[in-house]
């Protein structure tokens, strides 16, 4: 429980607790992303897809996927994972994350359910316990070809990077709504996001001028 | 606190199940509904509305025609024609509907199914077309069902391809 390897993982930097810092930042910002663009392109002319989106509920994310003819399944793991209860104290006193019940927990869906999957950059934000457990599931209940989309963080980002909820606005336009000020956990380079998605079929890297790496992974 | 007063939706044709009543076993009627109170099993109104109110606390299948969702809801929602999830509302469960509408900060944990029209919707509605059209009746004896699809949130079930 919660033993996940430290190995593919740097910069891990305290708790995932709701930050205390008072930055004065945009409650909005809109922005383009090619990842978004590609994902859209992937899943244009098709219809009835099983459409999982990450993080606080989005009426606009709502209402644009089901427009489409799809069905959006939503969860907010990143909330759930601040779960003061899945914290829990090993015999030698030690506190660990209980990763077992957290996945009891969250994404509970069938075995390749899903077309497509909008992780946005929730994996920068969870407590690290949770992050290779969470994609393994995401495996698991992708369906062989279907996409998933996410965000990482470069080094420039820096700690104190606002958490945003991701609401999709157009084919390749965001709105980034600043959101509970979860803490920057880690930063992922190519290769620890390469080792992470490494039992999917293939990943294409985006960088994007704001210190955000997009990815595009294919299950 | 912004939250919606019970007697704000007070209505001589709606029940209403207060706040301090628990319920337990399967719940039908033939009326519309405001719950504030606690469900536990299943609520069957087909035809009709139900309100849960901000201190409603639904732990039950839902099937209604329109259901507005102020409190908690456990369990899966089939709203024949609208789903409605305020602000305040928590459901943790599937949505199978024709509209959806979610205010920003309900929590939702589940399906989103936004059904087409059913066909024998579909084909009733037909079947008035091709009585009107053949009856040279005035056009407004059609209107009344199309104007229900003229509204903002019918945009969600116009079909994009």
């Amino acid at each position: 429980m919660g033993s996940v390897s430290h190995s593919i993982f740097r910069f891990f930097r305290g708790s995932a607790a709701p930050a205390t810092a008072t930055v004065e930042l945009p409650l909005h910002v809109a922005r383009r992303s090619s990842g978004l663009k590609e994902f859209t392109r992937a899943l244009a002319g098709q219809e009835g897809l099983r459409i999982l989106d990450l993080g606080a509920t989005s009426a606009i994310n709502i209402t644009r996927l089901t427009q489409f003819g799809h069905k959006v399944y939503t969860e907010d793991v990143l909330s759930a994972s601040g779960d003061p209860g899945l914290i829990i104290a090993t015999e030698n006193g030690k506190p660990m994350y209980d990763v077992p019940r957290f996945l009891a927990e969250n994404l509970q869906l069938e075995r390749e359910l899903l077309d497509a999957v909008l992780c946005w950059d929730i994996p920068d934000y969870m407590p690290e316990p949770f992050v290779k457990p969470m994609v393994e599931r995401f495996h698991s209940i992708m369906k062989p070809g279907g996409i998933l989309l996410a965000f990482f963080h470069t080094r420039d980002a820096g700690p104190d990077a606002p958490c945003y909820r991701y609401h999709v606005t157009g084919e390749d336009t965001l709105d980034l709504q600043r959101g509970p000020r979860f803490r920057l956990q880690r930063v992922f380079n190519n290769r620890h996001i390469e080792n992470l998605f490494r039992d999917f079929a293939s990943l294409k890297f985006f960088l994007a001028r704001d210190n955000v790496r997009e990815v595009l992974v294919v299950r | 606190m912004d939250t919606p007063k019970p007697l704000d939706n007070f209505r001589a044709d709606v029940a209403h199940i207060g706040k301090s009543v628990l319920v337990k076993g399967e719940l039908s009627g033939s009326e519309d509904l405001y719950l504030d109170g606690e469900v536990e099993g299943s609520i069957e109104l087909r035809d009709h509305s139900l309100i849960v109110g901000p201190h409603g606390r639904v732990r039950a299948n839902i099937h209604a025609k329109d259901v507005v969702v102020h409190g908690k809801v456990d369990g899966n929602i089939r709203g024949t024609e609208r789903v409605e999830l305020k602000k305040s509302a928590v459901l943790v469960g599937d949505i199978s509907t024709q509209r959806i509408i979610v205010e920003e900060g309900a929590f939702f944990k589940g399906a989103v199914d936004v059904q087409k029209e059913t066909t024998t919707k579909a084909e009733s509605k037909r079947e008035m077309a091709m009585a009107a059209s053949a009856s040279f009746s005035s056009p407004s004896s059609s209107s009344g069902s199309a104007s229900s699809t003229a509204t903002p949130q019918s945009s969600l079930l116009e079909k994009k391809y």
